[in-house]
């Protein structure tokens, strides 16, 4: 009895996720089109309903009514999965982000996550590393020169990013004791740690811009050098699901700066759900004010940033961090 | 160091190059948009501006166009055609003229060639159809009931007709010049 319920909850909690996940996505592309437009006075998309609102729900059905093509001479198994790739592995990362305070019901608690792996920051490496080979795949298998470039371009920044982007978590891990991502908000209950980790913060967050190959990193999908990068050859929902895992890891990158630095679902007054939200959609916001700002990286300024810049920063960072947490004590 | 002051003062200059975009891009934000939203608001084009094409008429309400096939030679995509007649008083006319604007690039060439002032370009550009056939236009089709863009020119007027009366006597002719008074 105590195990279906346990089944019966955790499938029940993973539908609402998923759909709220997919939603948010879906109206992160309506947010991004807007806010960009305005950011350019424009005014972005106002036909499809109220304020085009209904604008993301004609995109997926667009997408999904039109053709999908495989390319002659593609490596038709790879080509057709490696979007699929992008996406699960962008949806499958946030099976370990709390996202509110757990609930009592009936006697049990229930916890606002979908699972906390005692290694969770682990399993949000290793599933955003995975996501590399959505892209090199897609890339490679798409048999096209502009798709194989991108793929190349996408694997090269992503894996030197990955190196930084994990070294400016390792303080976070320091100050908490824990790789679970529970245990990391819960360490956060009297102040964030974007107060102790500044440096850290903005390590995280550049690193996270490039993992997500946005402006300014997107060179893998550079639209004057590349057509389009690694998903070039793609169109129908199969571009779609691309483009999905996209947004899909704004959001989980959102919420990862807010679980690592803004304290995850903590905040005064309001619902910690609510909360959550908050901070996830101001990071978003920012991403895409940054979206909107600055120019695309040159490929020699992005391995030098990665390289020569953020590493060092991230590996100084911890030794300042170790150092301090020596000298004071715990 | 000089090595390490300059680059103290380079890594400023782009925080602060940095802080100036960002400021930029949000004063943006709050700037009234300046797209013109189409089919509300249709924006008042040029006079010159080159889409469909009509037929015009001379200040005596009569056909301008004379059927001399300019058009349709100099026409790079062949999309008019026409098939002239002569009326019982010697002008000639189109008995039948077809523009297929399904083909049409609006080049107007057609209108630079014509020797009449007949064939014109408007600025009404909202012509498509779902069928091309509903695309091809016919005479009727083309014909307007006014001049276009100069509503004084008349042809035959100028050329085409027999002058009577002496030399000069004709609209913008000069009197002929008397050879013994021209000396200098």
């Amino acid at each position: 009895m105590g195990w279906l319920a346990g089944i019966i909850l955790l499938l029940i909690k993973l539908g609402v996720v998923l759909v709220v996940l997919l939603t948010a996505a879906a109206y992160l592309v309506y947010v991004e089109r807007k806010l960009l437009s305005r950011l350019q006075i424009r005014l972005g998309p106002n036909r499809a309903g109220p304020f085009g609102l209904l604008q993301p729900l004609a995109d997926a059905l667009k997408l999904l009514t039109k053709e999908d093509l495989v390319p002659e001479g593609a490596d038709r198994f790879i080509f057709l999965y490696a979007p699929g790739v992008v996406a699960a592995s962008a949806l499958l990362i946030f099976a370990v982000i709390p996202f509110g305070r757990g609930w009592m019901f009936m006697g049990h608690e229930i916890p606002m996550v979908v699972s906390d792996l005692n290694v969770g920051l682990l399993y949000v490496f290793a599933f955003s590393s995975l996501g590399v080979y959505g892209v090199a795949l897609g890339g490679w298998a798409s048999n096209s020169k502009y798709s194989l470039m991108g793929g190349i371009r996408g694997v090269a920044q992503m894996i030197s990013y990955e190196l930084s982007l994990g070294l400016s978590l390792v303080p976070v891990v320091m100050l908490a004791r824990s790789f679970s991502l529970v245990d990391i908000v819960a360490a956060q209950a009297h102040y964030p740690f974007i107060v102790l980790q500044p440096v850290a913060f903005i390590l995280f967050f550049i690193s996270a811009g490039a993992e997500i190959k946005r402006i300014p990193f997107d060179i893998p999908e550079a639209e004057n050098e590349l057509v389009a990068g690694f998903h070039t050859e793609y169109s129908g929902m199969r571009f779609g699901l691309f483009f999905l895992g996209e947004y899909v890891t704004m959001v989980v990158l959102g919420s990862l700066v807010a679980v690592f630095f803004l304290g995850g679902w903590r905040g005064p007054l309001l619902p910690p759900l609510v909360w959550f939200s908050i901070k996830v959609l101001a990071v978003v916001l920012v991403l895409i004010w940054i979206r909107g700002t600055l120019p695309r990286l040159r490929y020699d300024q992005l391995m030098h940033l990665g390289w020569k810049v953020l590493i060092p920063l991230g590996l100084i960072n911890i030794v300042v961090t170790g150092g301090v947490l020596l000298w004071w004590g715990s | 160091m000089p090595g390490e002051k300059n680059r103290l003062l380079r890594v400023t200059e782009g925080l602060v190059a940095l802080i100036q975009g960002f400021w930029t891009t949000f004063i943006h934000l709050f700037r009234k948009p300046i797209t013109e939203e189409y089919p509300e608001y249709k924006r008042p084009l040029p006079p010159r501006s080159r889409a469909r094409i009509i037929l015009t008429r001379d200040p005596d309400f009569e056909e301008r166009c004379v059927a001399c096939y300019l058009c349709s030679a100099s026409c790079p995509v062949s999309c008019i055609s026409m098939q002239s007649a002569e009326r019982a008083d010697g002008r000639r006319y189109a008995a039948w003229f077809r523009i297929n604007f399904s083909r049409c690039i609006y080049c107007g060439l057609c209108e630079e060639a014509c020797p009449t002032l007949a064939i014109q370009l408007t600025p009404d550009f909202e012509t498509c159809q779902y069928d091309l056939l509903t695309l091809v236009a016919e005479k009727e089709d083309l014909l307007v009931d006014h001049g276009g863009k100069n509503q004084e020119y008349n042809y035959y007027r100028y050329a085409g007709v027999l002058v009577d009366g002496d030399k000069g006597g004709h609209i913008q002719e000069a009197r002929p010049v008397n050879l013994k008074s021209n000396l200098p």
